[in-house]
């Protein structure tokens, strides 16, 4: 029986030793050269670490296969991978580290001056030192024998990652993802969606952003090959369709906000990516009319609307679209995964006609083990299925509304709280105002999403106007992604007769006359 | 054309000086969003559409790269 993801990878070896697993746009690595690196790894952090097995390592990421290696390497070592973009704001990646608090951190010279502010520098291993070139990766006999070990003493519910997402009281919380998970899903895809190793990824994907572990695990588990596609092409997308081209990249699965670039920009009149056979999205929903462009120019491949949050790893349900839609029509999110129990609770009572909303809840392997250090969070969000008071049975609440129609596909509502989805990520409005609530000029303020026009609103109170400084300021705390996009500043903000803010004063008067 | 311009790029990302910028892409100062973004206000403040083929970093580095795309795609029309 599979205990460990370890295994599709060493699989794959044996039968494509030489062939390309993972390439950027500086190199590539074979599957026999990426599993010797990542083993070595894995050993020198055997030797060196601190700590039991199963604990978090930190990794500083960017677009590279460096990145990758540092992933399996730790898995190598019998730790949990944790993938911290080294392009946030330090205040974010300190509260990170702060939650973690891992015994081992893998990046970069450059990454140290952040480390010291945790006083974390002493944990930090420099990957191109113990990964250089004129190292032969060659282990001697007592270092097989330890990763003999942990290998045997591995079981698949232990951790395999955490991902970080936004926290609505402006801690951002770890998504603790077990083998077992990634297994029944990358399974459930190679199934359901014929994966072989003809299969040609092209990642857009972030390395902490769970999409990517549908790219990076279908690859290993189907001696497939991966493309890293850099960032830089999706504002510029006759390179990337030249890429994708040179690359014969031939299945692709994005965040729908990358699909959105290409429609927003008509990038389909000039060259047409030749290779395409398949096209899965997630991440927020997937409006018809940006789908419809794609259809338009890509008739022949198969699309497939991909849904689920982060807590249950990836996805739960899936929607091959093979009939037609008009562009303003809901496409559906479709039906469940094997393996995965997906229903719609009104409180604590099932919904079982079609037609009728419910919050959308998962139960099955494909739950993640829970927030990782914060107990409160899981028990909210990881409960036990109000249905069943005979046994333990754990179920996730997605906080999404939801709906069957009269097929019995699951259609995508709205959310019941102030998580949004904005340029392809996951945010608590929440984190935002924490943010701008600390700072010390200003007063008070508030977030309100318009969701037709794609743009956050910040509504604060201080002593005289400061956009300027309030998005500088918001900037040493907070990606990028979640600026507000405009910015209103009064003297005094309105309140309602509980002497709240009042939002949806706020709402009425101030969002659509700008949007 | 070149105030209208970067009153467009500082209604956009208030938080970037534009003025001293001149590897707005290469430093990844603008993302794809920003393109987006950047590029529909651009097509409808000059009356022009800028294409696939004219989205090349080189004419976004900048502002007076902007500058110049526009006044060419102008002379085009």
């Amino acid at each position: 029986m599979q205990r460990s993801i370890l295994e599709y990878l060493e699989e794959s070896g044996r039968q494509f030793p030489d062939k390309v697993l993972f390439a950027d746009d500086k190199s590539e690595i074979t599957y026999e050269e990426f599993i010797r690196q990542s083993r070595f790894l894995g050993a020198f952090l055997l030797e060196r670490k601190k700590g039991a097995a199963g604990s978090p390592a930190a990794i500083f990421i960017d677009r590279s296969i460096g990145s990758l290696t540092g992933f399996f390497g730790v898995v190598y070592s019998g730790d949990f991978y944790v993938p911290i973009d080294r392009q946030m704001p330090a205040a974010r990646i300190e509260l990170i580290l702060n939650t973690l608090n891992p015994a081992v951190i893998l990046g970069e010279e450059k990454d140290r001056r952040i480390l010291l502010q945790t006083g974390m520098e002493d944990r930090l291993f420099i990957m191109s030192e113990i990964l250089s070139e004129e190292s032969s990766f060659a282990l001697c006999k007592e270092q097989e024998e330890r990763l003999l070990k942990v290998r045997r003493e591995a079981l698949d519910t232990d951790p395999l990652y955490a991902i970080f997402t936004s926290g609505s009281t402006g801690v951002p919380k770890g998504v603790l993802v077990s083998h077992r998970s990634v297994i029944d899903l990358i399974d459930n895809f190679k199934e359901e969606f014929s994966f072989t190793e003809d299969c040609i990824f092209g990642n857009q994907a972030p390395f902490d952003f769970d999409v990517s572990v549908k790219d990076i695990y279908s690859t290993i588990k189907n001696g497939a090959s991966m493309y890293v596609i850099p960032k830089v092409m999706f504002s510029f997308p006759a390179k990337l369709i030249t890429f994708m081209n040179e690359k014969k990249i031939n299945t692709i699965i994005w965040a729908v906000s990358a699909f959105r670039i290409i429609e927003n920009l008509n990038a389909f009149t000039g060259e047409l990516p030749k290779y395409l056979q398949t096209a899965m999205f997630s991440g927020e929903v997937m409006h018809n009319k940006v789908l419809n462009y794609w259809r338009k120019y890509l008739p022949q491949i198969r699309y497939v609307n991909l849904y689920g949050p982060t807590e249950i790893t990836c996805n739960c349900t899936f929607y091959k679209v093979e009939r037609a839609f008009s562009d303003d029509e809901a496409l559906p999110i479709g039906i469940s995964f094997l393996n995965s129990g997906v229903f719609l609770l009104d409180k604590d009572r099932l919904v079982t006609e079609a037609g009728e909303a419910g919050e959308i809840c998962i139960k099955g392997s494909s739950l993640a083990l829970g927030y990782y250090n914060n107990p409160e969070k899981t028990a909210e969000s990881f409960c036990q299925n109000p249905l069943n008071d005979a046994y333990p049975e754990r179920i996730y609440r997605t906080g999404d509304i939801g709906k069957f129609n009269d097929d019995g596909e699951l259609l995508f509502l709205s959310r019941k709280d102030d998580q949004i989805k904005h340029m392809g990520h996951r945010i608590e409005l929440g984190e935002i105002e924490a943010a701008a609530n600390s700072l010390e000029f200003v007063a008070a303020a508030v977030c309100i999403y318009d969701k037709a026009a794609g743009r956050i609103h910040m509504f604060y109170q201080a002593d005289a106007p400061c956009d300027k400084e309030v998005l500088r300021a918001l900037g040493k705390k907070l990606p990028k992604y979640m600026f507000p996009n405009k910015l209103r500043h009064f003297e005094k903000l309105p309140l309602n007769k509980n002497n709240k803010i009042d939002r949806t004063y706020l709402r009425e008067n101030y969002l659509t006359k700008d949007a | 054309m070149r105030e209208e311009i970067m009153e467009i790029l500082t209604e956009l990302r208030p938080d970037v000086e534009f003025e001293n910028e001149k590897k707005l892409i290469d430093d990844g100062i603008l993302d794809s969003f920003d393109i987006v973004s950047l590029v529909g206000e651009l097509n409808d403040a000059f009356d022009v559409s800028i294409n696939v083929q004219d989205l090349l970093p080189e004419n976004f580095n900048c502002v007076d790269a902007m500058v110049e795309l526009v006044e060419n795609l102008q002379e085009e029309e």
